[in-house]
């Protein structure tokens, strides 16, 4: 193939036999993933749709209106606890990706620069939490923070509180806890594979040249990672979005967030055009703000370097 | 400047430490408080006991539960992994049109909120007049698993040499005999890899059940029934404990064998997944 490529000029017939084996080869690609796609296509871009087509309509009773109307986010951006419960829920998911990648970074920067032969193994070790299951480990955040928890019991032995405290747990801060545990590794593995790819000669340079570690990292990791930090913030920030478990176990009344306003719609309020609003604004927002962050994160990029 | 750079990896190395104890701290809890005598979960602890693992096996609607979880995890071991072998051959093994877009699609489920891919199936499912049952929950854990079985599948297929296969079928293999006798062996261990990895995710996996579960609870939705009743946490830390065990076992198998797959097509890197 290549041999042929780099002749200088292949037979007609030749030509006509490669161009249809790489239409063969497209369509045989085509076909053999078609039905992975048609899975995907079936139960999740058309129901998103469907999702996105309720947003429009209305629901009465038990019938659903199908005439076109903005109600439903009129509904969803101006009723105050529709507007809190966003604005918390966007908080949250920007304050637990910033977290979760500032935390992430160094630990990823010492696995792929001092990791060594271990590398593979640091990796599983950060991985294998996770892989438990999420609402127990929400659950064990709920010992660790409670009134009598962990937490409490082992600063009153140490004598450093004389009563439980009670700010733990039930309120935002808590479901920030638990969730920029919950996403660590989400965040470590990209910014690690980025850091993988830096190359290191390039760093050799920046010292034969002049630089101190601070301004080599500065100038050189940093922003050779960027797309590693933006992917861990996005791959963090948009699901945390719609996080439902974790602040309906840890959240209490003041940790709520959007997901247990589009549950309730989908269950006991049943108004599915409302709760369709709600997600479909709340995607629009979160993506927009992740937008704004990774615009942000690319022009500071540009500016130390 | 050189003691600077030699403090640095040490300075990581610590906070590389403390990081790993905070990422743990919650998980070995459960265990610690499963073997306390005390309903409670706090310190000091009052002594140790098996009693709590020892009422587990009384409890019908725990056994229920976990059967439900097995079949579950089972179907979607296998549907999301026959589906995966196909998006992750293709990828590896042929170039097409538009292929960036359908692996977007494919790859969605892991950047979307878990709660929008729920609710959005949950609405056509009921509207194509679907009951929920245990399929219904099936459905939406190939989902989520297919994501993860393409990228294990993908790891253990790329730098897979083709040049064996056309060998063998330059030796006069026919194109399923290569495909037995070359093309498998060499991707075996990806494959269990994936079996295992969606397996555990389904076994695990609580919002996409608790939308599309009918009558037939599965053990992460029973674990959330019993988080109600403060009584009843002693039980789900002992149960929380054995899955985790349970789960920590699968998945090393699971690495053990995607390593063993990465050596054998003779790539290097790591996979994230």
């Amino acid at each position: 193939m290549t041999a042929a490529a780099e002749g200088s000029r292949p037979l007609p017939a030749l030509r006509w036999n490669r161009s249809r084996l790489r239409q063969s080869e497209a369509f045989q690609g085509f076909a053999l993933i078609s039905p992975t796609f048609l899975y995907a296509l079936v139960l999740l871009a058309v129901p998103i749709l469907i999702v996105i087509a309720h947003s429009f309509w209305t629901q009465n009773y038990l019938a659903i209106d199908r005439t076109f109307t903005l109600e439903q986010y009129r509904i969803a951006l101006t009723e105050p606890i529709y507007r809190d419960l966003l604005v918390r829920s966007l908080w949250v998911s920007l304050a637990v990706s910033v977290a979760t990648v500032v935390f992430a970074y160094p630990i990823a920067y010492y696995i792929s620069f001092y990791g060594g032969r271990h590398k593979s193994l640091w990796l599983f070790l950060i991985t294998i939490p996770f892989w438990t299951s999420y609402l127990l480990r929400v659950m064990s955040w709920k010992v660790i923070l409670g009134y009598g928890g962990v937490l409490n019991s082992g600063l009153m032995g140490l004598g450093i509180i004389d009563e439980p405290l009670t700010s733990l747990l039930y309120n935002t801060n808590a479901v920030i806890i638990t969730l920029t545990h919950a996403w660590a590794a989400f965040a470590i593995l990209p910014i690690y594979v980025s850091l993988e790819k830096v190359d290191r000669s390039l760093l050799e340079a920046a010292t034969d040249l002049g630089d101190g570690p601070f301004g080599r990292f500065v100038r050189i990791t940093l922003p050779l990672t960027m797309p590693g930090i933006v992917s861990a913030l996005l791959i963090v920030m948009i699901p945390t979005v719609g996080d439902f478990v974790t602040p309906k176990l840890v959240g209490g009344k003041d940790g709520v967030m959007i997901a247990n306003a589009i549950q309730a719609q989908f269950g006991k309020a049943a108004n599915w055009p409302l709760g369709a609003a709600l997600s479909v604004t709340t995607m629009v927002i979160v993506s927009a703000m992740a937008g704004i962050a990774v615009l942000i994160l690319r022009g500071a990029a540009r500016l130390v370097r | 400047m050189n003691g600077l750079k030699r403090l640095m990896p040490n300075w990581l190395g610590v906070y590389a430490f403390a990081y790993i104890v905070f990422l743990y701290l919650p998980v070995v809890f459960l265990p610690i408080f499963s073997i306390n005598t005390a309903a409670t979960p706090n310190f000091p602890l009052q002594g140790y006991t098996f009693k709590w693992y020892e009422e587990l096996p009384r409890t019908p609607a725990l056994i229920d539960a976990t059967g439900n979880s097995l079949i579950v995890g089972v179907a979607a071991a296998i549907l999301s992994t026959i589906l995966g072998i196909c998006a992750a051959r293709a990828v590896t093994r042929y170039r097409f049109p538009g292929q960036r877009t359908v692996s977007g699609l494919i790859m969605a489920p892991l950047v979307l909120p878990e709660i929008i891919v729920a609710i959005s199936l949950l609405i056509v499912l009921l509207q194509l007049g679907l009951s929920l049952s245990l399929f219904t929950v099936v459905l939406g854990h190939v989902l989520i698993c297919v994501p993860y079985s393409v990228s294990v599948l993908i790891s253990g297929f790329e730098g897979f040499d083709r040049s064996l296969e056309e060998a063998s079928a330059d030796l006069g293999e026919t194109a399923f005999g290569t495909f037995r006798r070359v093309t498998l062996p060499m991707v075996t261990p990806a494959i269990i890899s994936s079996l295992l990895v969606s397996f555990t995710i389904s076994l695990d996996e609580f919002l996409m059940a608790f939308f599309l579960t009918g009558s037939e609870p599965t053990l992460p939705i029973y674990i959330w029934g019993q988080l109600r009743f403060a009584a009843k946490l002693p039980g789900v830390l002992a149960l929380g404990t054995l899955l985790l065990v349970g789960s920590f076992v699968l998945l090393t198998m699971a690495e053990v064998l995607r390593r063993r797959a990465e050596r054998r097509t003779h790539t290097t890197g790591v996979a994230v997944a």
